[in-house]
């Protein structure tokens, strides 16, 4: 890349490198998604091979829509929030080098190693042992590029945003290390050291923490800086932001449990992790409060800014999927979610209308801002990138609803006789409709992206561009 | 002393030191602190102009201008 129009005090080019790979594996996450849903449409579409079929290629989807594309956007968020509340630079250009092409190597690792069948079988944690090793050596630098920056800070106050992306990395380590403990059996193969009940517990701990703190504080990390960014006004309320970190961090730990309802786990334990889970509703919601109240005085601005409105709309979303999970935590309601659709609809309503939108609402923002200009190539794309994204969401997340319901419902109808009203498969085909409907969604999510795509495409070349009439051009 | 016993103990001490932060973040002589920390995304400065001439819009909605610029 043309080093015209470097930074003179802060390391923009690794964050350059991280947005840009963003929006890559935005698109390879999500066209893999497209593909899942038109295989349930389809089964055809499975092709009869062990490599392109639904299980082998699910985990590779929920891997690189989380850890490709929202780790990358973590990374290049986190290294351009801390420089800049911290002012100054990144603690070390090598490690920050090392942590991009370490990340990248980690996911390509999963792009071969998916497909042909390697897994740990742990939802989320799927890669195996060598692939685990290379992500643990990746994930401590990041944690020493991060938190040596925060250390060498020219401020006196660590801004809250740095808190959550601090406690985002921590966790994401030690969750990671924890849950992927194992003996190693052949190269590509490893036993859990943990058994049964125990193994299940230890993996939703992860699995739920990996929610609470990689697509929970990791996000807010992002919010409290770039909705105040965005908005022009600082945050609604700082001691809010504090209390709502502390009883965050504090609560979510407690939460995993509600993924084990009705199983081998001892039931004080479901009972415990409901209970944390319906509390959990409180400080996630002071954190969507006061990330809303700061648009107040500025509503208008969500007339003209379409970043703004992914911004604020993400918020929405946050507010929106965190009611919904507390009440689907609760055992009664979670006697009819659970294995239903209506849990990948509660996901998606999270991960694209949390997640993703809050994403690109900070990558319409910070992409301008690192290529040395002050605007994306066309805002009108973005407005339209808004509407697809959030038609998209919605047409996902109400037909997993329908979908769900019907299926929670036709699973417990018993006759008079004691004996099942329907088959199974009688709910699958039931549930033809709604996968049809989540495939039109995610394709309106595809469609957003690849605009995505052509506007930073646009915005990085008028850049270089203009780059070369510059004297100090390399 | 049994491990319910130590159990209850440490969610005790979590719900004092929980609600000692919230009294710690809600003191008034915390005030101005917070004030200067909320506004730190709007401190940083930049040296270098990333207004871009050549490419500028004419969309002059306030909300498309960074803060952190005009400050200057």
């Amino acid at each position: 890349m043309s080093t015209a129009l470097e930074h003179p005090t802060y390391n923009y080019k690794v964050v350059r490198q991280f947005a840009i790979m963003t929006v890559v594996w935005g698109i390879v996450g999500m066209t893999l998604g497209v593909i899942l849903a038109s295989q349930l449409v389809w089964p055809q579409l499975n092709l009869g091979l062990p490599w392109t079929s639904f299980g082998r290629l699910r985990p590779l989807h929920t891997n690189a829509v989380i850890f490709a594309f929202g780790g990358s956007a973590l990374f290049a968020t986190s290294y351009y929030v801390v420089q800049r509340t911290c002012q100054t630079r990144l603690f070390s250009d090598k490690l920050a080098a090392f942590t991009f092409w370490g990340w990248q190597a980690v996911i390509l690792s999963a792009v071969v190693s998916l497909p042909l069948g390697y897994t740990t079988t742990k939802e989320y944690a799927e890669l195996e042992w060598p692939i685990n090793i290379l992500l643990a050596v990746v994930w401590i630098s990041y944690a020493i590029v991060f938190l040596m920056t925060v250390k060498k800070r020219t401020t006196s106050h660590i801004y809250v945003a740095n808190w959550f992306f601090a406690a985002f990395i921590l966790t994401v380590g030690v969750l990671h290390i924890v849950n992927n403990a194992a003996i190693p059996v052949t190269p590509m193969y490893s036993t859990s050291i943990y058994a049964g009940a125990v193994d299940a517990m230890v993996q939703w701990w992860y699995g739920h923490n990996a929610v609470g703190f990689f697509l929970t504080a990791g996000f807010l990390g992002m919010m409290y800086y770039f909705v105040p960014k965005q908005a022009e006004r600082p945050i609604y309320s700082y001691r809010l932001s504090i209390v709502h970190f502390w009883a965050l961090i504090m609560i979510y730990m407690w939460a995993g449990p509600h993924h084990l309802h009705y199983t081998a786990l001892p039931n004080w334990a479901q009972s415990l992790g409901m209970i944390m889970s319906i509390i959990l509703l409180a400080p996630s919601w002071g954190g969507m409060i006061n990330g809303m109240m700061t648009l107040s005085g500025a509503w208008h601005k969500l007339r003209t800014d379409p970043t703004l409105r992914f911004l604020v709309v993400a918020l929405s979303f946050y507010g929106m999927s965190t009611f919904e999970g507390p009440m689907m935590a609760i055992k009664t309601v979670n006697a009819l979610s659970h294995y239903t659709d209506w849990t990948i609809g509660h996901v998606h309503s999270g991960a694209l209308g949390w997640v993703a939108m809050i994403t690109i609402g900070s990558m319409y923002h910070l992409i301008p801002r690192v290529f040395g200009r002050t605007e994306m190539y066309s805002v009108s794309l973005i407005a339209v990138h808004f509407w697809l994204a959030t038609i998209g969401t919605v047409l996902y997340i109400a037909a997993m609803w329908v979908n769900g319901i019907m299926q929670g419902l036709m699973w417990r109808a018993i006759n008079a006789d004691g004996t099942l009203m329907y088959t199974f498969v009688e709910s699958v085909e039931a549930s033809g409709p709604g996968y049809f409907v989540r495939l039109v969604g995610g394709l309106f999510w595809v469609t957003g992206m690849l605009l995505m795509a052509f506007n930073v495409y646009m915005t990085v070349k008028r850049r270089e561009a203009i780059g070369l009439t510059t004297p100090q051009a390399a | 002393m049994d491990t319910g016993t130590f159990r209850g103990l440490i969610t005790f001490f979590l719900i004092i030191a929980f609600i000692g932060i919230f009294l710690w973040a809600y003191s008034k002589r915390r005030k101005p602190d917070f004030d200067e920390a909320a506004n730190l995304p709007f401190a940083d400065d930049d040296k270098q102009p990333t207004r871009d001439k050549h490419a500028s819009t004419t969309h002059e909605a306030d909300s498309r201008h960074d803060r952190g610029d005009k400050n200057r």
